[in-house]
């Protein structure tokens, strides 16, 4: 525990002395603001909640988390300071998780920051905050995925922009795989796996969520997806090691 | 100590290391020489745990690092090639990390970090991110988390690469005060580094071990090691006769050195089994009254014996 601390203090200080958490967190406020009011018509529907807000995260997502991802463990190996870490007496898993866990701290911050969004809704009608609320954990659920998914790729290369095109290549695939033109690749396929292969997509257990329907299954989905790239995370690492 | 047991590391189609076995025991400095490429670093990283061995094994203190890594690396120490380190960061920050992950605390952690600040002489830059300083900065920074846990075993790829002189000479006087209780294996390509600091050299070539003894070994090896050196002046060509005809001597060549006047001439004698024939030569060059300019004993040529070593048994190469 004590060393996935001292990793996940390092690194998450690390976005505040550079730029890229500044960058990072306007980008996205601005982003969020624009599809919120402007896109999905946070004003016109007249209904005091943020299903117009929530909705764009998927797709926002889909290239901001890569973002950050891309350089957790690809910038490490290109400037050789993953010899330095990892010559250090800590765990794979301890490392892959202290880095996962700023990177993912760090955009439930900037997660937070969206705030003023939530005082807006409240001062103009009465709305659910349980559902805001539920919202929220499922959107950072949905960016923890993402960021587990990108931190995995990443390890794969020192190149970070290849790490990021792969990443948010295959999250795309994982929003989008309940997606009845998606499935339409997988006609020859029986039923079952047909099935399977819906219910993998991200969209549908993040919908639900947002429409306020908090199943537990929906957050065990996303705690297994994330779990499941951390250890690929690791198994990468490990092979790394005797290539 | 550490104990290199047929050290194997393939790289697809590429052998970077080929059966390599040693042991390296407390108050030794080993000193690793190669061409580049050789597989110094690459044997370093198995060491160290970074890398898995293809086959073979390394047992620091007794831990295998690959069965039992975090021990093991508990008992090392690292300076990775190129020193590489966390350029936003700053040498505070960066040490106090490494003090963390290594578990030092509470007096002893603030004790550890002045005396390797003070021993690195990282004061004026310790509150400057790392991507702004100098080379030779950085390089300290690197050795002093390598040294932060007074670890018993230290591997320093390249330790002295990229400073000037006098922080060379800073960083050998380093490693020879912390040598009496450690384990310390270094890589180099500066050959004169080995005779400074190392009480063993070894000079590994295609991931081969071709050499293993006191660097003073290396020097015997050289066919320069007690040649005789000789400049006369107005010189005949009865010089070269007579020096040959010399009890001891095996061979003599006229030699071309720049910046002689045109009446000097220059010989190298070397002698049969490294015998030292300098008083023979002396003793003659008086009979016969040359004129002497210069006159000394080689001590044998650590670059010509690595070239030796290393080139001289390549094929197609004379």
């Amino acid at each position: 525990m004590a060393n996935i601390w001292s990793i996940f203090k390092r690194e998450l200080a690390g976005y505040f002395i550079t730029p890229v958490a500044y960058v990072f967190i306007v980008i996205f406020l601005v982003l969020t603001g624009y599809l919120t009011f402007q896109e999905n018509g946070f004003f016109e529907r007249g209904q005091a909640d943020l299903i117009p807000f929530f909705v764009g995260h998927p797709l926002l997502f889909l290239f901001l988390v890569p973002a950050v991802a891309m350089r957790l463990w690809a910038e490490e190996r290109k400037t050789g300071t993953v010899e330095l870490m990892m010559t250090l007496p800590i765990t794979p898993w301890q490392a892959v998780l202290g880095k996962f866990l700023a990177a993912w701290i760090f955009t439930g911050i900037a997660l937070a920051l969206t705030f003023p969004l939530v005082l807006t809704v409240n001062y103009l009608g009465a709305p659910d905050n349980g559902v805001i609320f539920a919202s929220y954990l499922g959107s950072f659920l949905m960016a923890g995925s993402y960021m587990a998914i990108g931190s995995c790729i990443s390890a794969l290369t020192r190149n970070q922009v290849i790490a990021f095109v792969l990443g948010a290549v295959i999250c795309l695939v994982f929003l989008l795989c309940g997606n009845p033109t998606f499935l339409q690749f997988f006609q020859w396929a029986p039923d079952f796996l047909v099935d399977g292969v819906a219910t993998l997509s991200f969209f549908g257990h993040y919908e639900g969520i947002v429409r306020g329907v908090l199943d537990v299954r929906d957050l065990l989905y996303f705690l297994t997806v994330i779990g499941f790239w951390l250890f690929a995370n690791v198994v990468v690492l490990d092979w790394r090691k005797g290539k | 100590m550490i104990e290199v047991r047929n050290l194997v590391k393939k790289f697809g189609n590429l052998t970077a290391v080929a059966d390599v076995s040693f042991e390296v025991e407390k108050g030794e400095v080993l000193g690793f020489l190669g061409p580049n490429g050789a597989g110094k670093s690459t044997t370093m990283k198995m060491i160290t745990g970074f890398l898995e061995p293809t086959a073979g094994f390394v047992k620091v203190n007794g831990f295998h690092v690959q069965n039992q890594p975090l021990q093991a690396k508990r008992q090392l120490g690292y300076l990775p090639e190129g020193a590489p380190l966390y350029p936003d960061m700053t040498p505070r920050s960066l040490l106090r990390f490494i003090a963390d992950v290594r578990g030092l605390k509470g007096r002893h952690r603030r004790e550890r970090i002045e005396k390797v600040v003070a021993l690195t002489h990282l004061e004026e830059v310790w509150l400057q991110s790392i991507d702004t300083l100098s080379k030779g900065f950085k390089r300290r920074v690197g050795l002093a988390q390598a040294i932060l846990h007074d670890p018993e075993i230290l591997i320093l790829d390249e330790p002295t690469d990229g400073l000037d002189p006098n922080q060379k000479a800073e960083v050998r006087q380093l490693i020879r005060e912390m040598a009496q209780d450690k384990v310390i294996v270094l890589s180099t390509h500066i050959l004169e580094e080995v005779e400074a600091v190392c009480s063993r050299a070894m000079i590994i070539d295609r991931g081969r071990l071709r050499f293993d003894g006191e660097p003073g070994e290396l020097k015997l090896r050289s066919p320069q090691h007690n040649a005789v050196s000789l400049t006369v002046r107005g010189a005949d060509q009865n010089v070269a006769a007579a020096l040959q005809a010399l009890p001891h001597v095996a061979q003599v060549q006229p030699v071309d050195r720049d910046g002689l006047d045109a009446q000097a001439s220059s010989f190298m004698i070397f002698p049969a089994e490294g015998k030292p024939v300098i008083h023979e030569v002396s003793h003659h060059a008086r009979q016969a009254q040359w004129e002497v300019v210069d006159l000394h004993v080689e001590q044998g040529r650590l670059d010509d014996v690595f070239r030796q070593l290393t080139i001289g048994e390549a094929p197609g190469t004379p």
